[in-house]
Order: structure tokens, then C-alpha cells, then sequence
């Protein structure tokens, strides 16, 4: 176990035994330090949360306003019983954080999800020094290489122009919380009328409650008027691509935003006419970026290709180690 | 080769019939006779013979992109298609001058193939880095002789009728014979019909419908002909102007294949061509289908092979008579023709499919049960008033599968898909029970549904145990009820016999593990074909 004694990686989770705190826990613990708001990083149930500011707004919306959440400041140390505790941004969505951990003269940095890669919608990864990292790994491997997302959204634009230049609408699924917001935040504000599923709505109005600016997006509508859809572009989440009210868009053209989109089964198996290779995490070369930045010579891999990343780091001469949940996945970017 | 790769994305991504349509017309319409001939060839599925070996391929590879060959194996499980791994590990480039379709594949591609390791890596790496993604994309999969594109035979067939304004018949017809692309064959192809230069070249073959009303709807059983369905390679004899030719499904010629089926079909009175089924056979019934694959894939097989897996051709049908199309005469006339001919050649190896005689509906029904005795599939049902058809037409030919075996079985390993289904576990092996061991006795991709095949591959990721390589061991626990074609004792399998045409009949969740079938299940199956007539 490369872990040190004071960071345990258990069944619940990450757990900071003389802090008292679990990080981004699997089940309901008693104290939990959460790094952004994607639901496989913040349960409900937890006696107690702590998160950045951005990130406890998000919380409320998907927790419940009742919430006890504690906030921490950007950068700002809150010490727990000798455990030095800060946040970074990880540029991974709005409010997601790296965990700072500093204890026995030791740091250790967890990174939560990470993204290298340019977002307007929220602070850029901040690289964070420590003598050992847990890193995410969803998209270890090294046919994982994003294209530059300037072109991605030129693409984006193209097809959407297209499918207005025939009538019919533009059907973009992406995830509801980050990935739209950052589509929204990267689109021209004349490009045409943009539409936002039910699902998009509310992680939508918190961002711009928070100051993002974003194009201009109108609720779709069950009765919605197929004209006025024509030459639109909608935006929905993955798992309503099979409901009623998105069958009903027949003839839109259908595409997805994804990491995973870099592989054509997975376009080809959704039958999408165009997969945008758009992620909000670290792709091969992103991650050996955050690991040589933090300077960490331990490295404990969770999600996606953690054997694969850990075995290439161990080759190149880091104690590297991968979690034992292997079925553990992302859920902000599983597989379509 | 740039147009073509661009070709290569559209149809890979649009969907849309009418916009396939239009992305081919427009290629088509563009390219230079000498590209869009062998596009068209590389469109309907001829595909070029393999120009390096994959192994080399993959180590070139994983050498251009500095990663260790288990990292490569890694990368290739995931994304399920040999030439998409190299093309995504690679990063992008370009620059490469622009160098056409054809002069790729009759020149460049023929020129790397044989070249010893160090010259090859040298080409193919320059090319690699060479071209941008999609047509890298495009030029593996010409290279590992594996390119496929998601559009029919029939949209590439109805593209060229709409450009050249002749019949998609002809078209069809012209494509199936020895057909190699150059600017000539493509002026050719595309030329107003006529009778002469369509010499040589069998015709579409008609195809069965599978059976799916009750054998009542189809009226008085006098008016259908009943034959044995064959397992074997549907061929068309041509023998025309002195000589014999053999033509599979859409496929090359395989007259090489089959020699003495050639020779034999020398001896027909001149000018006929006839549909029938080769098969691997001896004394009154055929052989394994597996020993008839073995002969298809020889071209000049040795006296060896020629005697030890003999071969007869089973005859069902005649289209063409002294140069006349018979194929609108009606079915029984046809087979008198046939008949007739067969008996004139008198060769052994040219047979006349037998016809049942039965007497009413449930003859049929039961005689069907008798196929697997006899080393048939089921049986054909054909109006005996029907003409030679084009296609798959409804209602006129009916093909009855016997029913298949059935057996429940427990999935014990899995690995990735490939294609449409790279990431997901979609490639099982079943186990039955050898006392308290499970073998394996069947490999299975299809059967389940979308949403069966996410639940099946959420269970194997939260029960997978030990990794073989890319396969993972599964906790013992799905039941899956398991049918098959055929089934015969193999000394190459661990469970001691082989079936074919495994597929996935449903998820028995019903059925707990222990009680899954055993190896005396199959063994019985074996026994019981064994001693019926
Ligand atoms: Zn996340
Ligand atoms: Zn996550």
C-alpha cells in the first residue's frame, strides 16, 4: 500500500483517520470533504459536507437547500486536528477542487477529476505540489489524445450551420452538469436559438447566478412548435436520449460530446451522424502533465484505466499503485 | 486517396439513406475512372489482400508511438479495430503528397507487400505520419486487407444505375464476375446494356424467405415443391462457349476451388447455367461443413484433398438455355430442364436435388423433422409456378429451418466486442456441467438486445475474476439458454464436441447456476442424431 497510515483507501472510501473526514465518499459517512458535484463524488446522506463555495451551491441544488454544508475558500487551510486541509482548482468543472492534505510533514494532493484542457466556465488547474497524488485515470490510456477544443467547437458550429441550412434540428447530448454549461459558454451569441432539456435547466441557472456567461437558452418545451425547433440546437443529457420527447426530434441530427467519442464504435453504436471529442477530463498526455507538475512520487490511480496507468508509471520508475474498486466508473462520463 | 477517405467518413457517419446517396453520387461523379472503379470494387466488400502482416503493423506501431506491446493490446481491447488503434496512437499528421486510389492499390500497396521487416517499417511509418487520421484510417484498413464501410452492396449498386442510366440488374450482374478495377472495367460497367459482353457472368442468385406463417396460409401443398435444404456453398454453373465457370454468392469465381466440379460441368450439352449447391459428400449424405470450408479455401487443391474431401454439387434450378434467359418460365418447368440436362452430362458429382413426395401439410411438418438425420438444415418450400426471382422476394420461396438445439448453459468468460460493440463485453463463453467443473462447450456474440447486452456487461464488470490476456473469467452465475445448428464429438474441444452457429436464445435468470445442462446433454444430442434414418 503506498498510501500513507493517515489516508486509507476503504470501502467507503478515501478515509483521513486523524481528520475525521472521508473524501468524495461512496456511502453516507459522518464528515465528508466533497472535490465537485458530479453524483459519483457527492452522495447524499453525509452528516457533514465541505466544499468549495461554487461546488456548495451545486450541492444545495442536488442535495437539498438543507444541507450541512461548510464552505472552505480557494487556497484557504482549515486545520483538523493536526491535518492541514486546503482546495485547488482542478479545471475539471465549476467549483471542482484538488484536495490538499498535509499531515506528519507529508502531502498528499487528491486530485478528484482533473482536467487539463482550457473551460471558460471555470478556474484553470492549478498545479499543486506533494509528495504523493490520487489521481483519477478514466481516460489512461494512450489513445486517449484531445484534439484542441477551439477546433472542436468550430466542428460543433459546422454541423449545427448544416443541419439549420436543411431545416432540421441539432440534438447534442452532453452531460447535464459541466459539459452543457461549457458548450453554452463557448457558443458565438448569434448562432442561432439554442434549447435546453428539463435536466440542463437548473445546474444551468446556477451558473449564471454565479456570474458565467453563457448564450441564451430556452427550455424545450413538451408542446414546443416543431418549426420553431427547426435549425435549433438542443442540448440533452445522455440518458434522455431514448425518452418519448427526444424520439419524437426524429429528424434532428444526433450527436455527442464526449471523451469517448475519440472511438467510432461508440459513435457508431448510438448511430450518431457526428461524436464531439470534447472532455472534462485529463486525456494521456494531461495526466503525465499533472504528475510531473505536482512532483509526487507515489501516484494512487482510481477510475477507468487505473492498472494500465499505474503499470506505465511503475515502469518509469514511480511507486504507482491502482485502486482495488475495479468496477468503480465515472458516472459524468461513462462509456455512451 | 484523399476523396475517398472523405467518402469513407461521410458514409461511416451519415445515416441517412439520402444522404449516403448523395455523398457516394458525388464521389462518383468526381473521381477519375480509375479511383472510382476501385471504389466501387473496395465498396462492395472485395477487399485487397493483406499487405503487411497485422503483427508487424502492431509492432510498428507500438514502437512509432513508444509504448510497450501489453499497452498496445490494452488500447486495441478497447477500441476494437486494428487499424482505429494505430490511427488514434498515433498523433495527427499530414503533408504526404496526394497520391490516388488506385495507384495505392495496383502499385504501392502490391510493392510493399513481401518486403522484408526494416523496408516496411520505413514506408509505413512515413505514410503514417504522412496522412491526417481519416485517411490514415482509410489506409490501414487497406493495408491489413480488412476495409469495411457501413453501406450495402444494393445503395453502391443503385448509385451506379442512377449515374450511368443502365439497370440495376445488369449492374449486379456485371459486378459478380471476375471483375478487376481499372478505368476500362469502369467505362465498362457503366455501359448501355448488351447481351454479348455480359457473357460469362452468372446471374443475381434468388434467395428463400425464412418461413413465417403457417404451412395452411400457403394453400394446396400440390402447388409447392419440397426439397432437403443444403448446408453447403450456393453455386452457379456457367457454361458457355466451350467452357465451365463457378460462381458463389456474390463473390469471386471459385472454379479453382472445385476442379472436378468444373470438369464434371464440361460435360453438360453447351450453353446452360444453373443454380445449385456444392457440397462435401460422401456416399448418401454430406459431410461436416467444416471440411467443405477447408476445400473453399484452397485454390488448386492437391490430389490429396481432392480425394479426401470429395465434393458433389446438388442441383435446384436452370435460368439460362441456349443462350435464353428461362428464368420467367415457371419453377417446375425450369427443373424438367434441369432434369434433362443433368441426365445428359450423367456424372455422379452433378446431381438433381431430390424432390419429396408427400402427401398433405403434416408430411411436411414431419418429414422436416428427418432433416438433421439426413445432414440437411430443414427444408425449401417453392411454388413450383414461381420464376427465378431477384433477391429475397416474399411469398413465392420459403426456407424451413429445423428446429435448432437447445441447451442451457452458464457464461464462464467474456471478452470486448469489436465494431459497434468495442468496449462492451459482448463476446461470451459458455460452460455446461462435467460432474462438478464447468467446461466450456460454445463461443456467442448475438441474441440479446441493447438494453440485455449494457445489464450483461454491468453484471461481468462487478463479477469479473481473473484476466486471461483480454479475456476475464466471470463468476459463475448467468444461465443463458444457448441454440445451435448442428452438433458433432471433437477431439480439439475440452468439452469433446463442437457446435455450429451458436447464438443467445434468451437470459434464463429463472434458472440458478447448479442447475445449468451437462456434458451428457450434449453427448445425448450427438447419439440421437446419430440414430435417426
Ligand atoms: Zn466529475
Ligand atoms: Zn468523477
Amino acid at each position: 500500500m503506498i498510501l500513507p497510515p493517515w489516508l486509507q483507501a476503504t470501502a467507503s472510501g478515501l478515509f483521513c483517520a486523524p481528520a475525521g473526514c472521508h473524501i468524495d465518499p461512496r456511502r453516507p459517512v459522518a464528515r465528508a470533504v466533497v472535490s465537485h458535484a458530479h453524483a459519483d463524488h457527492a452522495r447524499p446522506g453525509c452528516g457533514r459536507y465541505l466544499a468549495t463555495p461554487e461546488t456548495a451551491r451545486l450541492l444545495r441544488l442536488r442535495l437539498g437547500e438543507a444541507i450541512p454544508v461548510q464552505e472552505l475558500a480557494w487556497g484557504r487551510t482549515l486545520v483538523l486536528n493536526g491535518v492541514r486541509l486546503s482546495f485547488h482548482p482542478s479545471g475539471h468543472i465549476r467549483g471542482a477542487a484538488q484536495v490538499r492534505l498535509e499531515h506528519a510533514g507529508e502531502v498528499w494532493v487528491v486530485t478528484g477529476d482533473v482536467k487539463t484542457a482550457s473551460d471558460p466556465t471555470c478556474l484553470p488547474y492549478e498545479p499543486v505540489r506533494g509528495h504523493g497524488l490520487v489521481l483519477e485515470s478514466t481516460f489512461a490510456l494512450p489513445i486517449f489524445r484531445w484534439p484542441d477544443p477551439a477546433a472542436v467547437f468550430a466542428d460543433l458550429l459546422a454541423w449545427w450551420r448544416k443541419n439549420a441550412e436543411e431545416d432540421r434540428p441539432s440534438l447534442l447530448f452532453a452531460y447535464a452538469l459541466g459539459k452543457s454549461q461549457r458548450i453554452l459558454a463557448s457558443l458565438p451569441p448569434d448562432a442561432g436559438p439554442v434549447f435546453l432539456h428539463g435536466a440542463l435547466e437548473a445546474p444551468t441557472a446556477v451558473y449564471r447566478e454565479d456570474g458565467v456567461r453563457l448564450s441564451a437558452a430556452r427550455r424545450l418545451a413538451a408542446t414546443e412548435a416543431p418549426e420553431n425547433l427547426r435549425g435549433a440546437l438542443i442540448l440533452a443529457p445522455p440518458a434522455a436520449s431514448e425518452s418519448p420527447a427526444m424520439r419524437r426530434l426524429a429528424a434532428a441530427g444526433r450527436a455527442f460530446a464526449s471523451g469517448w467519442m475519440q472511438i467510432r464504435g461508440f459513435r457508431r453504436r448510438r448511430a450518431l451522424e457526428a461524436g464531439f471529442v470534447l472532455s472534462d477530463h485529463a486525456d494521456w498526455p494531461g495526466l503525465f502533465a499533472v504528475i510531473r507538475q505536482s512532483g509526487a512520487e507515489r501516484v494512487f490511480l482510481v477510475h477507468g484505466f487505473a492498472e494500465e496507468l499505474a503499470r506505465t508509471l511503475r515502469a518509469a520508475g514511480l511507486a504507482a499503485e491502482a485502486s482495488a474498486a475495479e468496477h468503480e466508473r465515472e458516472e459524468d462520463e461513462a462509456p455512451p | 486517396m484523399k476523396p475517398f477517405a472523405r467518402l469513407f467518413a461521410e458514409l461511416d457517419r451519415r445515416r441517412r439513406a439520402r444522404d449516403q446517396d448523395a455523398a457516394l453520387s458525388a464521389y462518383f461523379r468526381a473521381a477519375p475512372p480509375e479511383d472510382a472503379a476501385w471504389a466501387a470494387s473496395l465498396l462492395i466488400g472485395r477487399k485487397p489482400r493483406q499487405a503487411v502482416p497485422t503483427a508487424r503493423l502492431r509492432r510498428f506501431a507500438a514502437t512509432a508511438a513508444n509504448i510497450p506491446d501489453w499497452l498496445f493490446a490494452a488500447c486495441y481491447e478497447q477500441v476494437g479495430d486494428l487499424a482505429e488503434t494505430i490511427t488514434l496512437l498515433l498523433p495527427e499528421g499530414g503533408g504526404l503528397e496526394e497520391i490516388p486510389l488506385h495507384v495505392w492499390l495496383e502499385q504501392r500497396l502490391p510493392a510493399l507487400h513481401g518486403l522484408e521487416e526494416e523496408r516496411q517499417r520505413r514506408i509505413v511509418l512515413e505514410t503514417w505520419h504522412g496522412l491526417d487520421r481519416t485517411a490514415r484510417l482509410v489506409w490501414n484498413k487497406l493495408v491489413t486487407g480488412g476495409f469495411r464501410v457501413g453501406v450495402s452492396r444494393r445503395k453502391v449498386i443503385r448509385s451506379l444505375s442512377r449515374l450511368s442510366g443502365v439497370d440495376e440488374g445488369v449492374i449486379d450482374r456485371r459486378l459478380l464476375g471476375a471483375w478487376s478495377p481499372s478505368a476500362e472495367a469502369w467505362r465498362a460497367l457503366l455501359q448501355p446494356a448488351d447481351a454479348a459482353s455480359d457473357a460469362g457472368r452468372p446471374y443475381p442468385f434468388c434467395l428463400a424467405h425464412p418461413l413465417d406463417l403457417p404451412l395452411g396460409a400457403l394453400g394446396e401443398p400440390e402447388k409447392w415443391l419440397i426439397e432437403w435444404k443444403w448446408d453447403g456453398v450456393r453455386a452457379q454453373i456457367v457454361r458457355r462457349g466451350g467452357e465451365a465457370l463457378l460462381w458463389s454468392r456474390g463473390k469471386e469465381g471459385i472454379s479453382a476451388a472445385f476442379p472436378e466440379i468444373r470438369a464434371a460441368a464440361e460435360l453438360l450439352p453447351a450453353d446452360c447455367v444453373l443454380d445449385g449447391e456444392i457440397l462435401a459428400w460422401d456416399g448418401d449424405r454430406p459431410l461436416d461443413f467444416g471440411l467443405l470450408q477447408r476445400r473453399l479455401g484452397r485454390r488448386d487443391p492437391g490430389k490429396r484433398l481432392l480425394s479426401r474431401i470429395p465434393v458433389v454439387w446438388m442441383g435446384y434450378d436452370l435460368l439460362e438455355e441456349e443462350g435464353c434467359d428461362r428464368r420467367s418460365l415457371p419453377l417446375a418447368a425450369r427443373r424438367e430442364a434441369l432434369a434433362r440436362r443433368l441426365a445428359a452430362a450423367a456424372d455422379p458429382r452433378l446431381r438433381l436435388s431430390p424432390a419429396l413426395r408427400v402427401t398433405g401439410w403434416e408430411e411436411v411438418a414431419r418429414r422436416r423433422h428427418e432433416a438433421r438425420g439426413r445432414g440437411a438444415e430443414g427444408l425449401m418450400l417453392k411454388r413450383r409456378d414461381s420464376p427465378y426471382a431477384v433477391g429475397r422476394p416474399r411469398g413465392i420461396w420459403y426456407k424451413w429451418k429445423a428446429e435448432p438445439y437447445r441447451v442451457d448453459a452458464v457464461l464462464t468468460y467474456a471478452r470486448r466486442g469489436h465494431g459497434l460493440r468495442a468496449g462492451l463485453y459482448t463476446d461470451y463463453t459458455f460452460s455446461v456441467w462435467d460432474a462438478d467443473r464447468l467446461v466450456p462447450f460454445a463461443r456467442a456474440y448475438s441474441g440479446l438486445d441493447a438494453a440485455e447486452i449494457r445489464a450483461v456487461d454491468r453484471f461481468i464488470r462487478a463479477n469479473a475474476r481473473e484476466r486471461f490476456g483480454p479475456v476475464r473469467a466471470v463468476k459463475p452465475e448467468l444461465v443463458f439458454e444457448i441454440v445451435f445448428e448442428d452438433i458433432r464429438r471433437s477431439e480439439r474441444h475440452k468439452s469433446g464436441v463442437a457446435v455450429r452457429f451458436p447464438r443467445i436464445a434468451r437470459l434464463r435468470r429463472d434458472k440458478p447456476a447448479e442447475e445449468a445442462d451437462t456434458v451428457e446433454t450434449l453427448r445425448a444430442l450427438i447419439a440421437q442424431k446419430e440414430t435417426t434414418p
